[in-house]
C-alpha cells in the first residue's frame, strides 16, 4: 500500500510533464471577412526551398550553444555537533532547445563524503519555461555506488519559483525521486533572501547508503546573499540537513547525526 | 578624404563651430574632411559625391572603459558623410581590420540591394585588406546614418551620420547645423551580453521591485494590498514589471556624439539664431528621451522626411531612427541637451552655449517607467482619452471575464486560439471604423498567421493590442510635459503611391524574456522562411507587439509609410517602434527588387531571432 503511495508520488514529475509543457499550436479559424481574402498563414512560415546567402552568409547567428556553470551552494556549515562542507552546482552546454547538463551536490563530513550525486542529462527546451532532462545519475561518494536512469522536469514555475522533480530507476529496479525548489526575495536589488529545499524518495531503503523507504532526507537553507556582481555572491544561512521517517531510524541505528540545524557561510558563483 | 569636393549655394551663411565673435573660439572652419578631425558634430562645410572610408579598430577610452573599437577613420562616431540629393555617390570603404570582416549598411537610403551592405544579403562582405566601392545615386534628402552589419562591430562604435542637402531650397537651414549622435560605450562584448542574458534575463536590471521599494510602491498604488497584488499578478506571469531595457547603464555610458556626459560635447550658437539639431539614435539597446530645458524643440523631420513641425519639450527617439529639431535659444547662457535611457539608469548630455566651455543645470532623472497591463497587451485601461469611442472595453469579447482580461494572460491551457483569431478580425473591423485608420478600402488579400503560440521561443500573447501611436511611450505619458507621439507625425507632402494596399501582412512580434529568444510569430530566424513580396505590389505590414518592449522595426530599401491618421500625409519612415502590447500598420510599396532584411533594431533581439529576410522578385 505505502508502496504504491511512493510510486505515484515518484512518478508525478513525469505525469506532470505534458501539462507543463504548454505548448500548443496557433490554430486559424477560417472566418471570411468582408470582401477580404484570409489567408490563415504566416508571410514567414517556413519555406521549402531555402533561401541561398550570398557566400553562405546567415545574416544574424541566432542559433549558437553556450556554455555556463554555476555554484548555488559552495557552502561550510558549522554546529557543535560537527561541521561540514556542501557544494552543489550544474553547468550546462548547448542552444536553445538541446543542452547537455552536469549536475553535482556532495557533502563532506568528518572526512567523508556522503550524499555524493552527480548527473549527466540531456535536456530538452518544452515550454517557455521548463525543460524535460533525462540521463543517468550515480551516487559517488565513500559509500556504496549506486547507479540510476533520471527522468525530470526542470524550470520556473508559477510565481517564479525555481523548481526540479526527477524520477530515477535504479540499475537494481528501485525508484526514487527527488524534488527542489527555491525562490528569490529581493530585499535590494543585490541583497537576495533565498529559501531552497530539496527532498529524496526512496521506495526501498538502502541502509548502506542511509536510505530508507519513503521520505529519506531533507537538505534545506535560507541564505541570504549580497551579488557584489551578478556572478559573485557571497552569503550567510541557515541550513537543515536530516533524514526523516524509516532514514531517520536507519541513521539513528548507526549512530549518525539524524538532523542539524547549521550556521552557513558560502559564495554562490557563476560563469 | 575628399577627393570631389563641391560647395554650394548658401553654405557661407552657415556657420558651424564658430562662435558669435569673429573667428570664433574653435577655429574649425570649413575644411576639407581629410583635415579632420572637425569638432564632433559639425556638419562638414560641403557635399561630396566621393568619400574613402577606412574601417579599422583603435583604442579608445570613454569614462574608464578601454575598448579597441571598430571604427571609420578612428573616431567614434565615424566621420559624417555629406552628400547632395540627385549625385551619383561613390564610397570606396576599406577593411584593414586583421582578421574580420567588415561591412556598411546605409541605414534608410534607397539604393540598389546589391549596395545595400547586409553580408549574406547584399554582398559578401568585405575581408580584411580589402576594399568595396558602393556606388549608388542618392534620391533623397535629410538626416540618416549608417552602421556596420557584420560582427556586433555596430555596437562597439562603427556608426555615423549621413547629412543629404536637398535638390530644392531646404525649408529647415538655420544659421547653426548640428548632428547629434546618441549612442552607448562600454567595455563588455556584445557576445559576452548575449551569453550572459541567455543564462540570467535580468543580469542587467538592478532596478527591480524589492522589499526596499514596497512602501513606495504601496503609496503609489495606494495601499500596500494593490501593491502586493500587482507583484503577484507579475510573478504569476513570471515576468517583471521593471522590465525596461535589457542592457542598461550598469555597463553603459552613453554618448553624444562620442563624448561621455562629463565631457560635455558643446554646441555653440548666438542669441536669437535658429539652431537645427539633427539626432540620430545609434546605440544599439537604448531609447533616448530627449529634452532641453528651456527650450522649445520644433520637430521638423522624421526619419529624413520633412514634417509639419511640431512644438515640443520632449520626444523619445527609438534606436536607428532620427529626428531633425530646430531649437531657437534667446538668452545668452548654457542649455543642456539632456537625453536619458528609457530605463532612467544613465543619461547622454550636451551643451548648446554661446561661448565654449560653458554648463548648464542638468536636470535630475525622471522615476523610471513601469510596464503595466497596457505592455502586456491586455487592454487599453486607463487610456481611454486616446480613443473615446471604440475603447477596448464597449467591445463585445465573449468569453473573457473581467479576470481574464486583468490577468490569466498566461494560464495556456485555458486559452481558446480559436476564439481569439476570431477577435482580432472583430477588432479590425473596428478600426476600420476609427478615422485615424484611414484607409478603409479593404485590402485584398491578407497573410493572418493568427495569435502566436505560447512554446518556448514566445512566453505572451497579446489578448487585445490597443492603438498607441497617440502614446508618446512607457514613462512619458504623465510627466507634464508635451512629448511627441506619432500621431503628430504628418508629412509635408503627400505620398506619391496612392493606390490602396492589395495585401496585409500580420506579424506578431514574440520573444522569450525568460530564455532570451526574440522573434516573430513565434519563432525565431533560423526557423522562418523569408517574406516573399512581389515587384510593385503595394502591401499593408500590421504589426502587432505580443512582447512587453518597445521594438523599433526596420525594413531596408524600402520605405514604411505609417499609418498614423494623417491621410495622404502620413509620414514616411525606415525604422517604426512597434510599443508593447500595441497594434500599428504601415504601407510599403514593393518597389526595390532583391534580398533585404527586416528586423527589430535592438542589436541582440536582431541578432537572437528577431530579424526576417525579405525576398522581392
Amino acid at each position: 500500500m505505502t508502496r504504491a503511495l511512493l510510486l505515484a508520488v515518484i512518478l508525478v514529475p513525469v505525469t506532470v510533464m505534458p501539462t507543463l509543457a504548454q505548448g500548443s499550436a496557433a490554430t486559424g479559424t477560417a472566418t471570411a471577412t468582408r470582401s477580404t481574402k484570409t489567408a490563415y498563414h504566416a508571410a514567414d512560415a517556413p519555406s521549402s526551398t531555402p533561401v541561398v546567402y550570398l557566400g553562405n552568409m546567415k545574416p544574424v547567428m541566432d542559433h549558437a550553444s553556450y556554455f555556463h556553470g554555476i555554484l548555488d551552494e559552495f557552502e561550510g556549515r558549522y554546529a557543535p555537533g560537527g561541521s561540514d562542507f556542501r557544494w552543489d552546482g550544474e553547468a550546462w552546454y548547448g542552444t536553445d532547445y538541446n543542452r547537455v547538463w552536469l549536475k553535482t551536490e556532495g557533502t563532506l563530513e568528518h572526512g567523508r563524503l556522503h550524499d555524493g550525486d552527480h548527473e549527466l542529462l540531456y535536456s530538452r527546451a518544452i515550454s517557455s519555461y521548463f525543460n524535460v532532462q533525462g540521463g543517468v545519475r550515480a551516487d559517488i561518494d565513500d559509500g556504496p555506488t549506486r547507479t540510476w536512469g533520471a527522468l525530470g522536469v526542470q524550470g520556473l514555475a508559477l510565481y517564479e519559483f525555481e523548481f526540479q522533480a526527477t524520477a530515477y530507476v535504479s540499475d537494481r529496479g528501485r525508484f526514487a525521486t527527488r524534488i527542489e525548489g527555491s525562490y528569490d526575495f529581493l530585499l535590494t536589488n543585490r541583497l537576495i533572501l533565498q529559501p531552497q529545499a530539496e527532498f529524496n524518495l526512496y521506495t526501498k531503503s538502502d541502509p548502506a547508503r542511509q536510505v530508507g523507504a519513503g521520505l529519506s532526507d531533507v537538505d534545506a537553507g535560507l541564505r541570504l546573499r549580497y551579488e557584489v556582481w551578478r556572478k559573485f555572491a557571497p552569503y550567510v544561512a541557515v541550513s537543515y540537513a536530516g533524514y526523516l521517517t524509516q532514514a531517520h531510524r536507519i541513521v539513528h541505528d548507526q549512530r549518525g547525526e539524524t538532523g542539524a540545524l547549521r550556521f552557513t557561510f558560502g559564495v554562490r558563483s557563476w560563469f | 578624404m575628399f577627393t570631389a569636393s563641391r560647395t554650394r549655394d548658401g553654405l557661407t551663411r552657415r556657420r558651424f563651430v564658430t562662435g558669435c565673435g569673429a573667428g570664433g573660439l574653435l577655429s574649425a572652419l570649413p575644411l576639407p574632411a581629410s583635415a579632420s578631425p572637425v569638432a564632433p558634430g559639425a556638419v562638414p562645410a560641403a557635399a561630396s559625391a566621393t568619400w574613402n572610408l577606412s574601417v579599422g579598430r583603435r583604442r579608445i577610452e570613454i569614462d574608464h572603459k578601454v575598448l579597441h573599437a571598430p571604427c571609420i577613420g578612428g573616431t567614434v562616431p565615424g566621420p559624417i558623410l555629406r552628400w547632395r540629393e540627385g549625385d551619383h555617390v561613390t564610397l570606396n570603404v576599406t577593411n584593414t581590420l586583421h582578421d574580420e570582416e567588415t561591412s556598411i549598411h546605409w541605414h534608410g537610403i534607397r539604393l540598389p540591394a546589391n549596395m545595400d551592405g547586409v553580408p549574406g544579403l547584399s554582398f559578401t562582405g568585405i575581408p580584411p585588406g580589402e576594399t568595396f566601392t558602393y556606388r549608388f545615386p542618392v534620391q533623397q534628402s535629410g538626416t540618416y546614418w549608417y552602421h556596420s552589419h557584420s560582427g556586433m562591430q555596430e555596437a562597439q562604435g562603427l556608426y555615423g551620420a549621413i547629412v543629404i542637402d536637398p535638390r530644392r531650397p531646404d525649408p529647415n537651414a538655420c544659421a547653426r547645423d548640428y548632428v547629434i549622435v546618441l549612442s552607448e560605450w562600454t567595455d563588455v562584448s556584445p557576445m559576452d551580453m548575449i551569453s550572459n542574458l541567455k543564462m540570467q534575463d535580468d543580469y542587467y536590471v538592478f532596478r527591480q521591485r524589492t522589499l526596499a521599494s514596497l512602501p513606495r510602491e504601496a503609496r503609489a498604488a495606494g495601499g500596500l494590498g494593490a501593491a502586493l497584488k500587482d507583484r503577484l499578478q507579475w510573478s504569476r506571469m513570471r515576468m517583471a514589471a521593471t522590465d525596461i531595457s535589457d542592457v542598461t547603464g550598469i555597463i553603459y555610458t552613453y554618448l553624444l556624439n562620442g563624448h561621455a556626459p562629463d565631457m560635455n560635447w558643446c554646441g555653440l550658437f548666438c542669441p536669437g539664431e535658429r539652431v537645427r539639431l539633427r539626432f540620430v539614435n545609434a546605440a544599439s539597446m537604448t531609447f533616448f528621451d530627449i529634452r532641453i530645458p528651456g527650450l522649445d524643440m520644433l520637430v521638423v523631420q522624421a526619419d529624413g522626411n520633412d514634417v509639419e513641425p511640431v512644438p515640443v519639450d520632449e520626444f523619445r527617439i527609438g534606436v536607428a531612427e532620427t529626428y531633425d529639431v530646430i531649437v531657437q535659444p534667446r538668452d545668452s547662457r548654457a542649455y543642456t541637451i539632456f537625453a536619458q535611457s528609457e530605463d532612467r539608469t544613465g543619461h547622454a548630455r550636451g551643451t548648446l552655449a554661446p561661448q565654449a566651455g560653458m554648463t548648464g543645470p542638468v536636470p535630475p532623472m525622471d522615476p523610471r517607467p513601469v510596464r503595466t497591463m497596457i505592455d502586456m497587451g491586455m487592454g487599453d485601461m486607463g487610456m481611454d482619452d486616446m480613443k473615446p469611442e471604440h475603447g477596448m472595453k464597449d467591445m463585445d469579447m465573449p468569453g473573457m471575464s473581467e479576470k481574464d482580461t486583468h490577468m490569466d494572460g498566461m494560464d495556456m491551457s485555458g486559452m481558446n486560439h480559436g476564439d481569439m483569431g476570431h477577435m482580432d478580425i472583430d477588432h479590425m473591423d473596428h478600426m476600420d471604423h476609427m478615422d485615424h485608420y484611414a484607409p478603409s478600402t479593404p485590402v485584398m488579400e491578407v497573410d493572418d498567421p493568427g495569435p502566436p503560440p505560447i512554446n518556448v521561443e514566445n512566453q505572451n500573447v497579446a489578448k487585445m493590442p490597443v492603438d498607441r501611436l497617440g502614446s508618446p511611450g512607457d514613462g512619458l505619458e504623465n510627466t507634464g510635459r508635451r512629448v511627441l507621439n506619432y500621431r503628430q507625425l504628418r508629412a509635408t507632402r503627400p505620398g506619391t503611391d496612392r493606390r490602396p494596399p492589395s495585401r496585409e501582412i500580420i506579424l506578431h512580434l514574440t520573444g522569450n524574456m525568460e530564455r532570451y529568444i526574440w522573434g516573430f510569430n513565434g519563432r525565431k530566424f533560423s526557423e522562418s522562411g523569408p517574406i516573399r513580396l512581389k515587384l510593385g505590389e503595394r502591401v499593408r505590414f500590421t504589426l502587432i507587439n505580443d512582447t512587453m518592449m518597445e521594438h523599433p522595426i526596420h525594413l531596408h530599401g524600402m520605405w514604411s509609410e505609417l499609418e498614423n491618421g494623417q491621410g495622404d500625409y502620413r509620414p514616411y519612415k525606415h525604422t517604426i517602434i512597434s510599443q508593447p502590447g500595441s497594434r500599428l500598420s504601415y504601407l510599403v510599396t514593393v518597389d526595390a527588387p532583391g534580398m533585404w532584411a527586416y528586423h527589430c533594431h535592438l542589436m541582440l533581439h536582431m541578432e537572437l531571432g528577431m530579424f526576417r529576410t525579405v525576398i522581392v522578385a
